[in-house]
């Protein structure tokens, strides 16, 4: 920058010099292979658990008679909600779907959705809590939070395969990546929103901080952590295309297809396919937690 | 443990600062650093100064204030809701200051029950629910405690509401819950934080009324904090009046009403309805008097109960007679019509 008219570090930024920059990336990418190389094994040992959990969930989805499949969802629906029209409503949304020969592919999508809620609620849940608890947890913890939910994906898609390699285990922790952040955002808010005065009337019974949490703090957070989960189940929807990308198989895959051919038809359905479940999740999800509530609804009058 | 006779509790020279260092301005609080000086000069909060307080065992204590005057935070002394900064609060004999955390929450569990201004009921709980909550805490089996809590939701006139929510409720029936679920708990030691100060007038009589009534059988001592004056004679056998974090006056209802400690006290006492606090020995002759043909009233009367009976009488003295039949003086309508308009002032 010398050599020019002295004023060229005001025009152009004065970066770091590229062999320097160069050999920094190679660097960092070279370590990480490294890494990759020697410890790669190791960790996909450490997710075979999750793989096994995977394989038995679509299997079930996939084995299991479509009848009995429609009946059980159904049955679930009902029992969330406790309303017809809510549980009509999936029927009529399972029926459009199987008829446009979409059934396997939906089944492997809910599978996965399935398998990436239980995951996000059992690692979600307890840092929630945790975060909910100390102060300095939540100043930990919500960049890492901010940094999950504003990265795009596919960023964190170039780690994950080079750990793991291209599957089903690789796809589902890109998609619990990005849909864990309002579990564990909304488990904390839920907790910290609990009424001072009754955690009051708690210590004042000699509650300890165990009796607390289930008694007092999960109760009473509970609605809010459900919109929790309502809302992980919708970003874990939103990840189906981009982690059919790297082999997760179901819905995401043909619309995959049809944006490399440029199949309108085929992308427009399995679209509709996709927002069809995320409707039924959400109005189903959605009901159940105002259900759980209903006792705050009846006010003296 | 049923032979042992619970002692009461004794608050020793208690001091509580607010702020971030406020051990460090405690010996200065004590040489007579005033409330104003330590804010103006540290910017940390004197909220009780030096209270010492003797509640007997069975008896309602009263601690009555404007808001400000520190009467919620001495009774979270109590059961260390918060911490002091200097001082003893012995609760039947055992300084509830230097517990360590099992001890405290093995003594909250046991020893004390609290009713709070805000009621603090679980809303996702029922009303039966809601009172079993202490006994869950205390690890009692949930059929002992449901048998526990229908009694006292009985008692408290909420038979038939047990499957309800607090949000189906009323505020006066909500209070009940609460009443019932401190109840429950059959500790010696009652805590009423404001406990009837959200309720409308009528049913703040109402509940002042169930705590006496309550109060005969069970005999608990009772912190009952308000700022309401005539809750507060109503219901305390003992007065503590709190200002600005110190007590001002402490004694039984006619103590405060005839012998206000200073303006402040007596600015608060004006309005009172003296007739339903001044008892008739107060206001009597003393001295041997022949009986004959008068009506008698026992010590202890109300002046307004007095002033009925006579009028019913058609008389225009009584004689007041101690508890054993003894007399003991005489009162004349004119002393208690001047009792009851406060003729001194």
């Amino acid at each position: 920058m010398e050599k020019g008219n002295g004023m060229d570090w005001f025009f152009k930024f004065p970066h770091m010099d590229d062999n320097s920059l160069r050999d920094l990336k190679k660097a960092i990418d070279d370590g990480f292979r490294g890494f990759t190389r020697s410890y790669g094994d190791i960790i996909e040992g450490f997710f075979s658990p999750l793989q096994h959990f995977l394989i038995a969930s679509e299997r079930f989805m996939l084995k299991t008679p479509w009848p009995i499949i429609t009946l059980l969802i159904l049955a679930i629906a009902y029992a969330a909600t406790r309303s017809l029209r809510i549980t009509a409503g999936c029927l009529a949304t399972l029926m459009i779907i199987g008829y446009f020969d979409m059934w396997d592919d939906t089944m492997r999508t809910i599978s996965m959705i399935f398998v990436c809620t239980v995951l996000s609620i059992a690692i979600g849940i307890p840092i929630g809590i945790l975060m909910a608890r100390s102060d300095r947890m939540q100043r930990v913890v919500n960049p890492v939070l901010d940094v999950m939910q504003t990265m795009p994906s596919f960023v964190y898609l170039i780690p994950v395969v080079m750990l793991l390699g291209i599957g089903k285990v690789p796809g589902l922790i890109a998609v619990v990546i990005y849909a864990i952040p309002p579990m564990i955002r909304l488990t904390d808010l839920g907790i910290r929103l609990v009424d001072k005065d009754v955690l009051e009337a708690a210590d004042a019974f000699g509650a300890d901080n165990r009796q607390k949490l289930f008694k007092v703090q999960l109760p009473l957070a509970l609605p809010t952590i459900m919109a929790g989960i309502n809302q992980t189940i919708m970003m874990a929807l939103a990840m189906v295309v981009i982690a059919s990308m790297i082999g997760v198989q179901g819905l995401g895959q043909p619309v995959l297809k049809a944006i490399a051919n440029q199949y309108f038809t085929l992308g427009i359905f399995n679209g509709l396919a996709i927002v069809g479940i995320a409707i039924m999740f959400d109005r189903v999800s959605q009901a159940y937690g105002k259900r759980l509530q209903k006792h705050r609804e009846i006010v003296h009058g | 443990m049923a032979e042992h006779a619970f002692g009461g509790i004794k608050i020793r020279n208690l001091y509580k600062i607010f702020g971030p260092n406020a051990g460090a301005h405690i010996e200065a609080v004590k040489n007579g650093l005033t409330k104003a000086e330590l804010n103006a000069r540290y910017g940390h909060v004197l909220g009780l100064s030096d209270i010492n307080i003797e509640m007997p065992s069975g008896s309602i204590q009263v601690i009555m204030g404007l808001s400000g005057s520190g009467k919620s935070t001495l009774i979270r002394h109590i059961n260390r809701l918060i911490d002091p900064t200097a001082g003893e609060v012995l609760v039947d004999g055992v300084d509830v200051v230097t517990m360590q955390e099992a001890e405290l929450r093995e003594f909250r569990r046991h020893q004390t029950a609290m009713v709070f201004q805000k009621f603090a009921l679980l809303p996702h709980r029922t009303v039966l629910d809601n009172t079993i909550f202490g006994l869950e805490i205390q690890g009692m089996p949930r059929q002992k405690s449901l048998d526990t809590a229908m009694r006292w939701l009985e008692r408290v006139g909420l038979r038939g509401f047990e499957e309800k929510y607090p949000n189906q409720l009323s505020g006066g029936m909500q209070q009940r819950v609460g009443l019932a679920r401190a109840l429950a708990n059959d500790a010696p030691v009652l805590l009423m934080d404001e406990a009837y100060s959200a309720l409308d007038p009528l049913i703040r009589t109402d509940m002042q009324t169930v705590l006496l009534d309550l109060q005969k059988e069970i005999r608990k001592t009772i912190v009952f904090i308000t700022h309401d004056l005539d809750e507060a004679l109503r219901l305390g056998d003992q007065i503590a009046i709190l200002r600005d974090g110190e007590v001002i006056q402490q004694g039984t209802s006619q103590d405060i009403v005839l012998r206000p400690a200073d303006d402040y006290v007596a600015n608060f006492v004006k309005e009172v309805n003296r007739g339903r606090v001044v008892h008739v020995e107060a206001v009597m002759t003393p001295g041997a008097v022949q009986a004959s043909g008068k009506p008698t009233v026992m010590t202890g009367t109300t002046v307004e109960d007095t002033l009925r009976v006579l009028s019913r009488e058609v008389a225009d003295e009584g004689v007041v007679v101690s508890s054993s039949g003894e007399t003991l003086g005489v009162v004349t309508v004119r002393q208690l019509a001047g009792a009851m308009v406060n003729a001194a002032r």
